[in-house]
């Protein structure tokens, strides 16, 4: 984004990383994309029992410019993909995404000629959370392992490296399909 | 402007990020985001003073996923329109490819406010087709009525509460929210799942209620009693939300019966029309409950009237309770009853082990009847047969077809939400922006049942 | 149900379909769903019939009389035969359904919500469905009518073929079915004569095809698991 991205390979580096990691997590300010079913439960995260202020995260934002973190809970259908990508696009950089329930990860049950069979067709995904709904204990789950994802993150050179290493890594992996699970 | 709108298209020249299009409306000028003074100052010089707004379809106060389309003038809706289908999810299409059973896990997703209401409706449908409708047992039938009366509840709760939040009033949500968790425990407990149950099936319920489930319940009407007065406290007399709602989103009785409204709607305009009195289903002509009425066709009667109706539901779940009796919860048929009794095991809700002993090491009959019918599961007659219930938006109507075989050949659901919302153009044009939001929040429309 | 009494029916030594009565919508063959190629199941010579519950005759019981009776006599004080435009009463699982000749639509709506015997004040809207082997009517709009004051509800089915799918709208009478008539032409491609804006409501306006048709896949993708893909619903095999 800025000056950090310069910033040769080394100490100076990783110190900012971590402090940008830090304060970046501690104020993640979601957008508001309640599809279906999960958004209910995304209220709920956010509403008296669960209580989504002690992570910082209470105030979902309406407009797209104002957030960095899109919680896309719900089936997305084909006619709400365009919507989607256009909310996404105009969210500002760095921006995480996570896919709330099923149908939001994979098409879930609904594997029709209405769905988009993932939403990672659509957007980069960060968290994939399973469920139908997922419980607000899950989806809390999920925020803190996308903090902890955020804090991680890396800068400038360090995340040019991270990024060939992990596309080196991806097509190393064995497909799903060539995988031993419980149906082979 | 009370709300931000997301993509605003203003028939003049402005900070656009795309080209201008010409179309037989005229020049339309894409404007996502930028400054909203710019835009309205380019309109302002325009010959042409005729501004839409694109509300939605992702929109904090349009309630999901609902795009409306409003032509203003000033602060004046001049014109509204409703886009809809960004939800549509092809449920109806999907239980075309399986089981008469299967169908409920599908259409609990459909209204996900109001599961059961959608699985008996659903149900009551198949039952009819099957013509088994007066053998369902009393404690299904019981426990039907209790599930959907606490599911009116929650509804309500979140109609409330996501009604207030749209108005601005955080507290009302959080407090709604509140009450709805304390339901939704009673959900988990007796189904397993806080939302999407399933657990109404065609010929009874997947299970018997759990251990503790009817002092939980007494408990829960016990703590609703004590809370549903502070909405009152809170609300019904406070002048801001009076003002908010009191002659908003006017809709006669004409006004219902031309647009189909059910439902708080209808009966907002004074007409006491509701199902569970004039056509009971499940024994509801056993129960005695109030249905409540209004004569100012307007947002804060129809507030006031959901207020009533989760009182008369908490009276219908204490009647409830008191008619459990011991008995069995699924039709005696075999041939259409699930084989297993279900039983909580380690991984989860499955066959119970005493089932499974019997199928798999004593009896082979009993492991071919089950696999035939847990896998093809049962025929129904060729026919068609319409089920309705009066679910807390209004008339949640099912048509069923069945072809003789053991998929459904095809189920329409006829939404109360998506009815409703037709009337939104009637209670919206000539009112102010900002009422056009109380007026969709005092509908009440769920986009899963609109989309379905 | 029907019987075979007679011993010298050619069909004697085949046990009776169960049902013989009704209108013939599909016919059904082999077993388990499995087409092309060769049948091992031993069940491919398996014909069945598929019928629906065909027309009524009279008494039809309870109010349903009294409500054909007054729709026949009001259609007569207009002029019409009602022969010409009720096709067939059925009843079935205890609801009447009235199956009316599609031009007539509107004046048989329009004459159940006035009449004041009849008074149908409230439409549930309109459900397609698709037979496609049921031809020259393979298109079916089905319109559940609910009385209030009288307490009743019927239900008006009209069907059109897949050559010509129109049917006159209702939103005339009934403008509670807009949204419902867009939606089925939507669905199903049903031509509602009349309707002020029939466009598609919950598809993409662009969106080719009728999803909910029969002859339309339901466009599900196969899903890929550890060591093994599983087809979409309805690619697998299934009873028929």
């Amino acid at each position: 984004m800025g000056l950090e991205e310069k910033l040769p390979s080394g100490f100076l580096l990783t110190t900012v990383e971590q402090a940008a990691g830090w304060v970046r997590k501690s104020s993640v300010f979601p957008a508001t994309f309640g599809l279906a079913c999960c958004a209910i439960e995304m209220m709920t995260t956010g509403a008296g029992r669960y209580d989504l202020a002690r992570f910082g995260m209470e105030v979902f934002r309406g407009s797209p410019r104002q957030a960095d973190l899109m919680i896309v809970a719900g089936r997305v259908s084909q006619k709400m993909a365009p919507v989607l990508r256009q909310v996404y696009d105009q969210m500002p950089n760095p921006k995480w995404v996570i896919s709330m329930g099923v149908c939001a990860s994979s098409g879930g049950m609904f594997n029709n000629y209405a769905i988009v069979q993932g939403v990672d067709h659509i957007v980069p995904v960060d968290i994939y959370l399973p469920g139908c709904p997922p419980r607000p204990e899950m989806l809390l789950d999920a925020i803190l392992k996308l903090h902890q994802k955020i804090q991680e993150t890396k800068l400038g050179v360090n995340q040019q490296q991270a990024a060939r290493e992990a596309e080196e890594a991806a097509l190393k992996a064995l497909p799903t399909i060539e995988l031993k699970g419980l149906l082979r | 402007m009370s709300s931000s709108p997301t993509s605003p298209t203003p028939e003049a020249p402005s900070a656009s990020q795309a080209p201008p299009r010409e179309t037989t409306e005229g020049t339309v000028y894409t404007v996502t985001g930028g400054d909203w003074d710019e835009v309205a100052t380019a309109a302002a010089k325009s010959d042409d003073e005729r501004i839409i707004v694109n509300m939605g379809p992702q929109h904090p106060s349009t309630h999901g996923v609902l795009r409306l389309i409003l032509e203003i003038d000033g602060e004046t809706v001049t014109e509204a329109r409703c886009g809809i289908g960004y939800l549509h999810t092809g449920i109806e299409k999907n239980l075309e490819y399986r089981t008469w059973t299967q169908g409920t896990t599908f259409v609990t997703r459909m209204d996900y406010l109001t599961p059961f209401f959608n699985e008996t409706a659903y149900c009551l449908a198949v039952e009819k087709l099957l013509g088994i409708t007066d053998q369902i047992p009393d404690r299904a039938s019981v426990i039907r009525v209790l599930l959907m009366e606490l599911n009116r509840l929650s509804s309500h709760l979140v109609a409330i509460a996501t009604g207030g939040m749209e108005l601005g009033a955080t507290t009302i949500m959080i407090y709604g929210f509140r009450d709805r968790e304390l339901i939704l425990d009673v959900y988990e407990l007796i189904t397993g799942l806080r939302m999407n149950h399933a657990y109404i099936r065609p010929g009874g319920l997947a299970q018997d209620l759990p251990p503790g489930a009817v002092d939980q319940v007494r408990a829960l009407i016990k703590k609703m009693r004590k809370n549903l007065p502070e909405y009152d406290k809170l609300a019904s007399g406070n002048p801001v939300f009076k003002g908010r709602m009191e002659g908003i989103g006017y809709l006669d009785l004409a006004g219902c019966m031309a647009t189909g409204a059910t439902g708080p709607l209808v009966r907002s305009a004074g007409l006491p029309h509701d199902l569970r009195k004039s056509q009971p289903y499940c024994g509801y002509e056993n129960y005695d409950f109030e249905v409540p009425t209004a004569d100012t066709c307007d947002a804060y009667g129809r507030f006031l009237i959901r207020l009533e109706e989760m009182r008369q539901s908490l009276r219908i779940v204490e009647q409830c309770l008191d008619r459990l009796e011991p008995g069995p919860v699924m039709v005696a048929d075999k041939k259409i009853a699930w084989p297993a009794q279900l039983a909580l095991g380690p991984d989860g809700l499955g066959n119970s082990l005493d089932h499974i002993k019997k199928i798999m090491g004593t009896s082979m009959e009993a492991l071919i009847h089950h696999f035939k019918l847990v896998t093809e599961g049962f025929r129904v007659p060729a026919g068609q047969a319409y089920a309705a219930v009066e679910s807390p938006k209004g008339e949640l109507g099912v048509h069923a077809v069945s072809d003789g075989g053991t998929r459904p050949y095809r189920v329409h659901f006829r939404d109360p939400s998506f009815t409703n919302l037709q009337a939104m153009a009637a209670m919206c044009e000539g009112g102010q922006v900002a009422d056009v939001i109380v007026a969709v929040a005092s509908i009440d429309p769920v986009m899963g049942g609109v989309d379905r | 149900m029907s019987e075979q009494d007679d011993p010298n029916a050619p069909g004697q030594n085949v046990p009776a379909q169960r049902d013989d009565a009704g209108d013939l919508i599909a016919t059904r063959h082999g077993m388990f769903g499995a087409a092309g190629g060769a049948d091992t199941s031993g069940y491919g010579g398996l014909v069945r019939t598929v019928r629906l519950p065909g027309a009524s005759g009279r008494p039809y019981g309870g109010w349903f009389d009294e409500v054909a009776d007054e729709l026949e006599g009001a259609l007569e004080e207009q002029g019409l035969v009602p022969e010409n435009v009720i096709d067939k009463t059925v009843v079935d699982r205890d609801e009447l359904t009235f199956h009316i000749e599609r031009e007539y639509l509107p004046t048989v709506a329009r004459t159940l919500r006035d009449d004041p015997a009849l008074r149908f004040e409230l439409c549930t809207g309109v459900s397609g469905v698709h037979f496609p082997g049921d031809k020259g009517r393979e298109l079916h709009a089905v319109y559940h009518l609910r009385s209030i004051t009288h307490n009743r509800l019927i239900r008006l089915e009209v069907s059109a073929p897949d050559t010509d799918p129109h049917v006159p709208s209702l939103v005339e009478v009934y403008p509670t079915n807009d949204w419902h008539e867009r939606e089925t032409y939507d669905f199903f491609g049903l031509i509602f004569d009349g309707h002020p804006a029939l466009t598609r409501i919950m598809m993409p306006d662009d969106w080719q095809g009728f999803p909910q048709r029969k002859d339309y896949p339901l466009g599900g993708i196969p899903v890929e698991y550890k060591g093994a893909q599983i087809p979409a619903p309805d690619q697998r095999r299934s009873y028929s």
